[in-house]
């Protein structure tokens, strides 16, 4: 039995190690559940989730109309040229080892988010600097959409202690309301009420934040009451949850749409009646309905959340079958035996490349598939490494990809359009695709502080997006929650930027 | 003779650390996919993966992972167990790996333990009683419950003790309570077979003839089981509990998913999506060199239990 003693001293081992973190807190601790794991340190991996839980905070802040407010700085200007930024740093932050804000912390942690893939080492900038409570931002050209950029999760801004001799970030050592007491990547982290926070101070102590990347396993865990706040829900479980009293299911529309990603460059897909007629083919309503099981059918690729980008002016977009077929014929398509289309003895069949991450997914791919099938399409279906839809982009072997793509990633979506719908195409974006005066239209995006310009450069991409479909928009997504009814000033992120851990109560 | 066995065990050892190093290696490079191209998307998430992204990890790569010379390097370090860092996360391997190792084996012992405190006195029972009620109610409990899936098991438990019952929690870990419903799910799987196993070697030992010679000299069918009974029986039973090793940890991987609980095959099934090769290497190395010790510990077992083997 000497192997049964051996695993038994490893359990009592485990055991004892879990009792001692046991008792920390007197406070009700606010238990959070998310599918996001933890996956280090280093804020390119995990500041999201440190942002969210507002143990770190970034100089500029976003109010719910998208627009920049201060927060660790607390003034900006720009030159007249459009080149220099000067950032007056707020005087009274601390970080929670109790060393003041400074420049010196600030130009290390964006100089640092810089050097790592992300969106600050795509902005035009040639230098940071700065001294005491003053940064200057230096740019190559004039770029708008830096405040947004300043706002991102990975522009965080860390204490000097955070980083080793080696140069790596091994402590996490922000500003925000709420102090680390625990760390355990990959599944969870605990926080603790910061008292000398800058900020109006939160009302609850303490909060914990566990990782589960299954939803039944999140739907449970907030139906047996061991988590209070549980980020995103299926939605199967959404309908079951409704139904108990001891749970509020707040949901808010979010910049997120799922759309089909189309390769004009291949033979099947490049003339734009085709693409079209796909577009025509699917029935959005159904899609959302039978499986987001809400009424989400996009009629563009904006979704009305998103404010002045959402136009309403355009056509929308329509379900018509029988317009598909006649536009399918016309471009020669002629129904083969087999029930699919043919031309020139080639049959209609495309792959359509998705992956189970986001599990409505493949339940989506799979209705499209009877849809286009219904006006002679084959589609076949490959869930797969979410990171195949980019590598098959860059290898021109792809034909359709079903993602979901996020317009918030910084609260304006000019940069991520800029990385989508640039000349060249983008991962999660356009391909092989070039429409007349886009990028320009992009471009003055970036440079212009001009409302007419700029309201009508948006007007040119939406437009001409909305006729060439180089992705054909499906649906827009709602962001839900489960949350325990005594837990008071609950409120959901559109841009899912924090979990509201600084406004949340108990109920007395 | 225990030298001889323990010298040959250490040698499967080193022969396991170079087997699992080198296989790991070549099948990884062997995978479906590019690898720069998983590792990103292991790193930035599907939202914010992109060309650049991947760029960067090839550079780095570049410098870390070719072949050939590269290989002879490489195993030089995992001779010393220098796994470096790991390719997602950045943190030094050996630390995660000491913490997710330390997380499954609590799990798996705790399993164990359930496993060993069910199967035991039910298959004894059955086996003494064989073809009773209790043992024909426990042959279709068997089957039936080793026909469930861990992971529809798994959710079985959570509806009835976590949501019905409201005993214990349904997710998560940290606390003592957080152990008992993974813990379960992976003991009630293997009791539908150990309580087989256990119950074929009790129907082997009390249908022999030196136990039924035990009846006719007088014993009490307490102590004939104690003197002639359990030692005999315990000899396949240990050697069966240790193979179960390999298959709790097969059973860890969905469990841990489940459960949301931080240990090594939640960790291991990541890195390979991820092509996380310093993880994945560790992971199946230090898996592979804890099932030689189990065998070893095995074997010493049944030697203790059983020294007719060194007679002969």
């Amino acid at each position: 039995m000497k192997s049964m003693k051996n695993l038994l001293i490893a359990a009592a081992l485990g055991l004892a190690s879990y009792a001692s973190m046991a008792a920390e807190h007197q406070d009700k601790p606010v238990r959070i559940a998310a599918p996001f794991e933890i996956k280090g340190t280093d804020p390119a991996l995990s500041g999201d989730i440190l942002l969210r839980m507002d143990v770190v905070e970034t100089l500029v802040e976003v109010n719910e109309r998208a627009e920049p407010i201060p927060a660790l700085a607390q003034s900006w200007q720009v030159s007249a040229d459009g080149l220099n930024w000067q950032i007056t740093l707020r005087d009274n932050v601390r970080f929670h080892d109790g060393s003041p804000l400074d420049a010196a912390a600030v130009v290390k942690s964006l100089n640092t988010a810089r050097s790592k893939a992300g969106l600050l080492d795509k902005t035009p900038i040639t230098a940071i600097s700065g001294e005491g409570l003053r940064v200057t931002i230096t740019l190559r050209e004039p770029f708008t959409p830096l405040l947004s950029v300043l706002a991102e999760s990975r522009s965080q801004i860390l204490a000097l202690a955070s980083w080793d001799a080696q140069g790596n970030i091994t402590r996490i050592i922000g500003s925000g309301p709420f102090i680390l007491t625990s760390f355990q990547p990959p599944q969870s982290l605990a926080v603790k009420r910061f008292d000398d926070y800058w900020g109006e101070k939160p009302a609850i102590k303490a909060a914990s934040y566990l990782s589960s990347g299954r939803a039944e396993t999140r739907a449970l865990l907030a139906e047996s009451g061991d988590a209070d706040y549980v980020f995103n829900l299926d939605a199967a479980s959404r309908q079951r949850l409704a139904r108990k009293p001891s749970l509020q299911l707040p949901s808010i529309p979010v910049p997120r749409t799922l759309m089909l990603k189309v390769n004009p460059g291949d033979t099947l897909l490049a003339e734009q009646p085709v693409r079209e007629a796909i577009s025509l083919a699917i029935d959005r309503n159904a899609l959302a309905m039978a499986v987001l099981r809400y009424p989400g059918a996009a009629s563009q690729l904006f979704p009305p959340n998103m404010g002045e980008w959402h136009n309403s002016a355009l056509q929308p977009l329509q379900y018509n079958p029988q317009q598909a077929t006649r536009q399918l014929q016309a471009a020669g398509w002629k129904m083969g035996a087999d029930g699919v289309l043919a031309r020139n003895g080639q049959r209609f069949s495309v792959t359509l490349l998705t992956f189970p991450d986001r599990p409505e997914l493949p339940l989506m791919a799979m209705v499209i598939q009877q849809q286009l099938r219904k006006v002679g399409i084959e589609v076949k279906i490959n869930s797969t490494n979410a990171s195949e839809i980019p590598a098959q982009h860059h290898s021109n072997r792809l034909q359709l990809a079903l993602f979901s793509r996020n317009f918030a990633l910084t609260p304006d979506p000019t940069g991520t359009l800029l990385q989508d719908y640039a000349e060249k195409g983008g991962d999660w974006g356009a391909m092989n695709w070039h429409s007349a005066g886009f990028s320009t239209a992009l471009h003055t995006l970036t440079q212009s502080t001009d409302a007419a310009e700029r309201a009508q450069a948006r007007n040119l991409i939406t437009a001409s997006l909305q006729q060439d479909l180089p992705v054909i928009p499906l649906a827009w997504y709602q962001q839900s929650a489960a949350i325990n009814s005594k837990l008071k000033n609950v409120t959901l992120d559109p841009f899912e930027r924090h979990f509201g851990l600084r406004h949340m109560e108990w109920e007395q | 003779m225990m030298i001889k066995l323990l010298g040959w065990r250490l040698a499967q050892a080193v022969f396991v650390v170079l087997a699992v190093g080198l296989l790991t290696w070549f099948l990884v490079q062997a995978l479906p996919g590019d690898m720069a191209w998983r590792i990103a998307s292991g790193r930035y998430g599907y939202d914010r993966v992109d060309a650049s992204a991947v760029a960067r990890v090839q550079q780095e790569l570049s410098g870390s992972l070719q072949q050939g010379s590269a290989l002879l390097h490489w195993l030089y370090d995992l001779l010393q167990f220098n796994f470096g860092r790991s390719l997602v996360s950045g943190e030094p391997v050996m630390d995660e790996l000491r913490w997710q190792l330390s997380q499954t084996l609590a799990l798996a012992g705790t399993s164990l333990l359930l496993t060993i405190l069910l199967t035991l006195p039910l298959g004894i029972w059955a086996g003494c009683h064989a073809n009773g009620k209790l043992d024909r109610a426990l042959f279709w409990l068997s089957a039936l419950l080793k026909s469930v899936p861990h992971f529809a098991l798994g959710m079985l438990l959570i509806v009835l003790l976590a949501l019905q019952l409201d005993w214990l929690p349904s997710a998560g870990h940290g606390e003592l309570r957080h152990f008992l419903l993974p813990s379960l799910t992976l003991a009630l799987s293997l009791t539908a077979v150990g309580v087989r196993v256990v119950r074929e070697a009790t129907y082997q030992v009390v249908t022999s003839g030196y136990y039924r010679w035990g009846a006719q000299k007088g014993l009490a069918p307490a102590t004939r089981l104690r003197r002639h009974g359990v030692r005999n029986l315990a000899s396949p039973v240990l050697t069966w509990f240790g193979m179960q090793f390999v298959w709790l940890v097969e059973g860890v991987v969905v469990v841990e998913t489940l459960f949301a609980w931080p240990g090594m095959g939640h960790a291991l099934v990541h890195a390979i999506f991820a092509r996380d090769v310093p993880v994945i290497q560790a992971s199946a190395m230090a898996l592979g060199l804890l099932f030689v010790l189990l065998n070893m510990l095995v074997d010493a077992g049944c030697y203790l239990l059983d020294p007719r083997g060194a007679r002969a």
